[in-house]
């Protein structure tokens, strides 16, 4: 009876406050708006209390950092201990542009590196191939071969840095690259750390960067995980990203829901293909964006960890605490940078990477303002590194764990986003799974309302954009070009034309009719496509091996 | 008896490998709210797909989204195509990352106007309306 005790003097004094202080307020100061709302339309209330949290108690909630259910932290010491990674998504034109950019960035503090590829890339095509045609090295760096691989690594130390690959259907054949140039100086699989992105299921939903249907790129991820837990123990082989799903247009509650269903398909998948939940689920990694809501941001994180925490215990059954927790790269959110006025984009990237640091990230991207027109240039992606170390070194904010714990505004709305997860993650089961649920154009349906809700909003002026719908001014913003040069362009087929023609052209042959009968059987591929990597195999190649035998995707078609 | 306006008819294209289709399918609903008959070709259109898909949907109008860096070799080859298909008539615009000293290229190519990132939606409504009308 206590607790009703206390809710009810809680209420009466809320009333109190309401019609002796608030009305007389509000009588001679109507409020802004008659609805305030999040970046994703989520109504907030003018006032939180401790009314507002759920019958839980903190102890269930909240936990402590390190320990179940993770709400405040996967660590006991979070940044007391070791800062999150600051770590730079880079990548254009060829191996060598993009060499020299990660050693630019190096230089300059970053303590992680993060290659982003281009699109031919990213679809398994070759730089020369017809399907490539104008594409090259513009939003990526180009990598077709073992020796591109290894030129955009030369010079960095593969045993000792962190290297994340935001590489999707093709993420086997780059991995495989990777693997294999770090074998060719001598360093063993066994230290190597890093992350491939490797999730394909977002790739349906939002991203759209596929090759294969559903089930054999499923079976490709988990061949990863398979290889992974065995002969590269410390690689993340998956990291389930939420990213790209919120910047097609989600709000932050789909970008949660769809994210860790997503994750818990991935987890059946492995369970399924016999593998024990403990031995992969701790190298399954997480990816989310930080956009600019900054409650809403850090709530999202804090309800992420808690969810997965939950599910990886009690649906699932693992036992090590290491698969429970939900550890995560951020990035700021590239849909809000502006074109109008770029470099007020600093400000937002700033309040964006503040929150991702509040909610307890791993490791952190931070965008440069000139991305709304190109890939950064150098000074701009300076700018954006410099803001994480002012967030760490300057802020204060990484003295103390989780420091807006307990807030009652925070903690509600990390009630509210958990149940609007579980509420997805029964639809999602109602319509058969995520995979059917992808068949059927759910995710992307969605994610297009939302998409199309939120340009609304903005046209009507119910959120203003400052520079886009308000405080506009008349100015061409100058920026300095990144361009990609048809030099790069032109040694880098040389060097694959190269390539083919040196090769021995046997060994070639049977690595990739090898691969070729093992992706029509039940083996494992990993080694497979390690050896036809090898055999001087291109990505091209190998992945024409694999359309062959897998075909090809062919989305619903929807608006 | 009031004469039933024809539809505006606007094909809403993807070119290239670029994934990004958040702009096109938004700018597709605004299309089709307005009043317009829109047809969404989908991702990874090559401009021969993308010119077939236009004449034989009988558009007044092409709307083409790329993001991905690609648009000086796709979009100009569109132009080029439909011209070769003496259907030159057909309006195109253009929208996506593209950064300001290749907009002036563009035009020149062919394309008509280019809508860069937080262009409002009822000035892209409006310029296919004209379009529409135009043809």
């Amino acid at each position: 009876m206590r607790a009703e005790d206390d809710r009810k003097a809680l209420d009466d004094e809320r009333k109190r406050w309401e019609d002796s202080t608030l009305r007389p307020a509000l009588e001679s100061l109507p409020e802004r708006r008659k609805e305030f709302l999040t970046t994703s339309s989520r109504p907030v209330k003018r006032l939180y209390t401790p009314l507002d949290r759920s019958g839980k108690t903190d102890a269930e909630r909240l936990g402590k950092p390190g320990e179940f259910p993770f709400t405040r932290g996967i660590h006991p010491t979070m940044y007391r201990g070791r800062l999150w990674t600051m770590r730079m998504f880079a990548g254009y034109g060829s191996a060598e542009d993009t060499n020299k950019r990660f050693k630019y960035l190096i230089a300059h503090g970053e303590t992680g590196l993060s290659v982003a590829f281009d699109m031919p890339t990213l679809y398994g095509y070759d730089t020369d191939e017809p399907e490539a045609k104008g594409e090259f090295g513009t939003c990526g760096v180009a990598v077709s071969s073992l020796e591109d691989m290894k030129i955009l690594f030369s010079g960095i130390d593969v045993g000792g840095v962190s290297t994340s690959m935001t590489i999707n259907s093709p993420a086997s054949v780059i991995w495989a690259m990777y693997l294999a140039a770090a074998e060719s100086r001598g360093v063993p699989l066994v230290g190597l750390r890093g992350t491939i992105q490797n999730d394909i299921l977002k790739e349906y939903q939002a991203q759209k960067e596929w090759i294969y249907p559903p089930e054999p790129s499923m079976r490709l991820v988990v061949d990863t995980f398979e290889y992974g837990s065995r002969h590269v123990p410390e690689w993340n082989t998956i990291s389930i990203s939420g990213y790209h799903i919120r910047e097609a247009g989600a709000t932050a509650g789909q970008e949660l829901a769809f994210t860790l269903a997503n994750g818990m398909e991935y987890i059946r998948w492995g369970i399924d293909r016999g593998l024990k939940v403990d031995d992969f689920a701790p190298r399954l990694s997480f990816f989310f964006n930080a956009h600019n809501d900054l409650f809403e941001e850090i709530a999202k994180y804090r309800a992420a960890r808690r969810i997965w925490a939950r599910e990886m215990r009690d649906t699932f059954g693992a036992k090590k605490p290491r698969s429970w927790l939900l550890r995560f790269h951020s990035q700021t959110a590239g849909v809000s940078l502006t074109a109008q006025q770029p470099e007020i984009n600093i400000v937002r990237t700033t309040i964006q990477g503040l929150a991702a640091v509040l909610g307890g990230t791993q490791s952190l991207h931070t965008n440069a303002y000139d991305e709304a027109f190109q890939v950064p240039n150098e000074a701009a992606a300076r700018i954006a590194l410099r803001t994480q170390q002012i967030l760490a070194h300057e802020s204060g904010v990484a003295n103390t764990i989780d420091p807006l714990g307990g807030s009652y505004f925070l903690e509600a709305l990390t009630d509210e986003l958990e149940e609007e997860a579980d509420r997805y993650f029964d639809r999602i089961q109602e319509l058969g799974g995520v995979i059917p649920a992808i068949r059927k154009g759910f995710f992307q349906q969605e994610i297009a309302n939302s998409a199309y809700r939120y340009q609304r909003e903005v046209e009507d002026k119910e959120r203003v954009i400052v520079g886009v719908n308000d405080f506009v001014v008349d100015e061409q913003p100058e920026l300095e070009p990144l361009r990609v040069t048809e030099a790069s362009f032109k040694a880098q087929v040389e060097r694959l034309r190269k390539l083919r023609r040196s090769r021995d052209a046997k060994k070639h042959a049977v690595a990739l009719d090898r691969l070729r009968k093992g992706c029509e059987s039940d083996d494992n591929t990993m080694p497979l496509i390690l050896d036809a990597v090898r055999a001087k195999a291109t990505l091209g190649e190998i992945c024409d091996v694999m359309r062959a035998v897998f075909g090809i995707w062919e989305e619903p078609l929807l608006y | 008896m009031v004469p039933i306006a024809k539809k505006i008819r606007v094909l809403i294209a993807k070119p290239g490998l670029d994934g990004h289709d958040r702009g096109a399918k938004v700018v597709a609903r605004a299309l089709r709210d307005a009043g317009m008959e829109v047809i969404y070709t989908g991702l990874r259109q090559t401009p021969e797909d993308i010119v077939e898909a236009a004449i034989q949907e009988d558009v007044d109008a092409i709307g083409l989204s790329c993001l991905s860096g690609a648009h000086m070799t796709l979009f100009p080859e569109v132009v080029k195509l439909l011209k070769k298909r003496k259907s030159g008539d057909i309006v195109v615009a253009a929208g996506g990352i593209i950064p300001e000293d290749d907009v002036p290229k563009l035009k020149k190519a062919g394309i008509q106007v280019v809508f860069g990132p937080g262009t409002p939606l009822r000035d892209i409504v409006a310029f296919f309306e004209t379009a529409g009308k135009g043809a």
